[in-house]
């Protein structure tokens, strides 16, 4: 009885039930969603979750490691807390170091004012998820990072985290534009086939041949030197999309060409359904899943795309920042070495991408739920 | 006498769908040639002004001739359709009268490179041989990696090294060629007190290479391997293994089993066989990895390849040179295609007749 009511289940299931089903069973794949959301979430509330802002800077902390937080002043339990530093000069080897100041404790406290920005662009607002209080002595200026400052002396946490807005949401746009310009331009190609399709899918070859990269690189000298962060940011969408839309057409045109024979199509055609309302209406549905999956499976390029040309300084650029650009301060040996640190940036880079691999991975298994 | 018919048959077979697998080279040619216009027209302005402008601002003087010359060369004052056509003759042919020929003794005009202060051929000329050398290399030890950890991890699925591999295969993609290059060069320069930069010590590129600092070069050609050569690897090991355990499912296989052929000669001469179809068919995109990889991983590790030369380039809005590099590159790739196409063709007797239409 209850194997019947679970094969009946199974055929009244929609089709995108069946594939929300398939994908939990991929545990990694839902993993890496709930890291991926938890990423979004984060960028999307990234002013109240980072205790600085963009510019917000201490001379005095430059290149400094991660602020140590400790929980004991002087044999008392505190809670965690902070001490600020202070210029020490080795009397052999005139060095200079930055000491802890051990004679005064600030705590770290939930719920601190800070910096004005707006919640969501939209709201005023200048609380902060933590920072450094007053100190035992009513002292002020100690600061902490969570990840280290970076050469300006500023904190490369709340950089990761602002930064991440950019990062995370340039790959998701220019996946949303090559979705439509791949699904607009595979459709044509499939769908009416002959010369058309003929040319498109000899372009399609030839930007599949140029080396991602270099071609994207090369694209970045159509921005202008000086121009808003809006606009460079538009500019990196379109540059990262010129190249992705040419997978999703492929799938989009294999798709049409199987299916454009089918019963039900020219059923619609012959009812006099214009043919735009075909595409859009009778056969696009019928394969969205895999354009999600092609879709997902774009991202991590893009997302690397985008990474490695802030870093070289052909994307965005300061004062906008981005994983690249953050990266930019790791760019030698010697920088390295003296502030291991500044490495961090690297970790959330790859976990994004393998989080995307995985996801996009799971989908694959799930998007033919019938199987 | 019937089997030589055959043999003859066959080869005249092969012969006519290379001849066509070569000319649709051409058309694809041309595209790239119109994609790689259209990237070196991108920049706001036109390009002798720009120069010149910025010849002016470090106080030099240009004079008029000079600019009109500059401008007739590159064909300025005409409709951008023309100037592409003019671009494209004189990269094939360029007259033994004209200038370019009398200044650079070249019948291929590929323009000037401003930041380079040299025609740009010799540019690109300069580190081709390295940047194919390096490719080459990498995509060796490529292939001399990945396939036999894919047959390891076919013949023993869901084992431990089976997972090893995936779980490295799976990091390779994923960490940014260029952050891997400074975690080992970091890495290098930790454990060894040389971070390894470079392809050439300053000694070698005053002496040469040879046999007593070969090592030396060996040893700098291992951080540029690992990093840029995993990244494709993971793509190689998981297509050649999924082909392989497809195989070993099939019927000729439980066949060969069941008369007796020892396993080791199942899977190198049965299975392994019909597996390496599609990796050989992979070839130009692999190709096309290595190129997009190597360019930014060469800028950190300060390789003498073209890498650091197309950024140099694309900082100094140099588009004719740029633009010359991406084309070589994408036309590399397109030849990889050609050559993976027609030894897929020998491998495959099946490809000739449907005309290796993917």
């Amino acid at each position: 009885m209850a194997k019947k009511k679970s094969k009946e289940d199974y055929y009244l299931a929609s089709q995108w039930t069946l594939m929300a089903r398939k994908l939990k069973k991929h545990k990694l794949a839902q993993a890496s969603f709930i890291i991926l959301a938890f990423l979004y979430i984060s960028a999307l509330f990234a002013d109240f979750l980072a205790p600085y802002s963009l510019d917000e800077f201490d001379g005095l902390y430059r290149n400094s490691a991660p602020t140590k937080i400790y929980t004991i002043f002087e044999d008392e339990h505190v809670g965690p807390h902070v001490y600020k530093l202070t210029k020490t000069i080795d009397k052999k080897t005139f060095e200079v170091a930055l000491e802890p100041d051990l004679s005064e404790y600030y705590k770290i406290e939930w719920f601190v004012h800070g910096s004005k920005y707006k919640i969501l662009g939209l709201v005023p607002c200048d609380l902060h998820l933590f920072g450094v209080g007053e100190g035992s002595k009513g002292g002020t200026g100690a600061k902490v990072f969570l990840f280290g400052a970076d050469s300006l002396g500023r904190d490369i946490f709340s950089r990761v985290l602002l930064g991440a807005r950019i990062s995370l949401s340039i790959p998701f746009a220019s996946a949303i534009i090559s979705f439509f310009l791949g699904i607009a331009i595979g459709s044509v190609s499939g769908y009416f086939g002959g010369v058309l399709d003929m040319i498109i899918q000899r372009i399609i070859e030839v930007i599949g041949a140029v080396p991602q990269i270099p071609l994207w690189m090369a694209l970045s000298a159509a921005i202008p030197a000086g121009i808003s962060t809006v606009k460079m940011y538009f500019y990196m969408t379109i540059i990262l999309s010129f190249i992705n839309w040419t997978g999703m057409a492929r799938v989009v045109r294999g798709k049409f060409l199987s299916l454009k024979n089918e019963d039900y199509v020219m059923a619609a055609r012959i009812s006099g359904v214009s043919t735009w309302k075909i595409i859009w209406k009778h056969l696009v549905p019928g394969f969205m899943s895999y354009l999600i999956v092609s879709l997902t499976l774009g991202i991590p390029g893009s997302i690397v795309g985008e990474t490695s040309m802030s870093y070289l300084g052909l994307g965005i650029k300061s004062p906008a920042t981005s994983w690249g650009v953050l990266l930019q301060e790791a760019s030698s040996v010697t920088d390295v070495a003296a502030n291991p640190h500044k490495l961090i940036p690297i970790i959330f880079v790859t976990i994004t991408v393998l989080a995307f691999n995985f996801l996009g991975d799971g989908m694959r298994d799930a998007a033919d739920p019938y199987k | 006498m019937e089997e030589n018919k055959l043999i003859a048959f066959f080869k005249r077979d092969l012969v006519q769908y290379i001849i066509r697998r070569v000319l649709m080279f051409i058309p694809t040619l041309l595209l790239i040639s119109i994609l790689v216009f259209f990237v070196i027209q991108l920049p706001p302005g036109d390009y002798v002004s720009a120069h010149i402008a910025a010849l002016a601002t470090e106080g030099e003087l240009v004079d008029a001739d000079y600019a009109a010359s500059m401008r007739a060369d590159y064909g300025l004052d005409l409709p951008v359709w023309q100037q592409y056509i003019k671009w494209v003759k004189d990269i094939i042919w360029t007259p033994t009268d004209s200038a370019y020929y009398r200044l650079y003794h070249s019948h291929h005009n590929w323009k000037y490179s401003f930041a380079y202060g040299r025609d740009v051929w010799s540019v690109v000329n300069d580190r081709l041989g390295l940047t194919i050398g390096v490719t080459a290399i990498i995509m060796l030890f490529q292939y001399l990696v990945s396939i036999p950890i894919a047959v390891y991890a076919s013949t023993h699925q869901y084992s431990a090294g089976d997972y090893i591999s995936a779980i490295i295969g799976f990091l390779g993609t994923a960490i940014p060629n260029f952050i891997l290059a400074i975690v080992l060069m970091y890495l290098s320069y930790k454990w060894t007190g040389n971070a390894n930069v470079g392809l050439f010590t300053q000694e070698m590129l005053q002496n040469g290479i040879h046999l007593y600092n070969f090592g030396d070069f060996l040893k700098r050609m291992i951080i540029p391997i690992v990093v840029i050569g995993t990244s494709g690897t993971c793509g190689i090991i998981r297509s050649v293994r999924a082909q392989m355990l497809d195989e070993v499912a099939k019927q000729y296989t439980l066949t060969a089993r069941a008369k007796g052929v020892s396993e080791g000669k199942i899977i190198m001469k049965y299975c392994f066989r019909a597996a390496i179809n599609p990796t050989v068919s992979g070839l130009g995109g692999v190709l096309s990895s290595l190129f997009s990889g190597s360019t930014v991983t060469a800028m950190v590790l300060n390789m003498q390849i073209q890498g650091p030369v197309l950024y140099k380039a694309l900082q100094s809005q140099d588009m004719y040179l740029a633009g010359a590099i991406v084309m070589i590159q994408a036309v590399l790739v397109v030849i990889g295609v050609l050559f993976s196409d027609i030894a897929l063709a020998f491998l495959d007797p099946r490809i000739r007749y449907s005309g290796g239409n993917r």
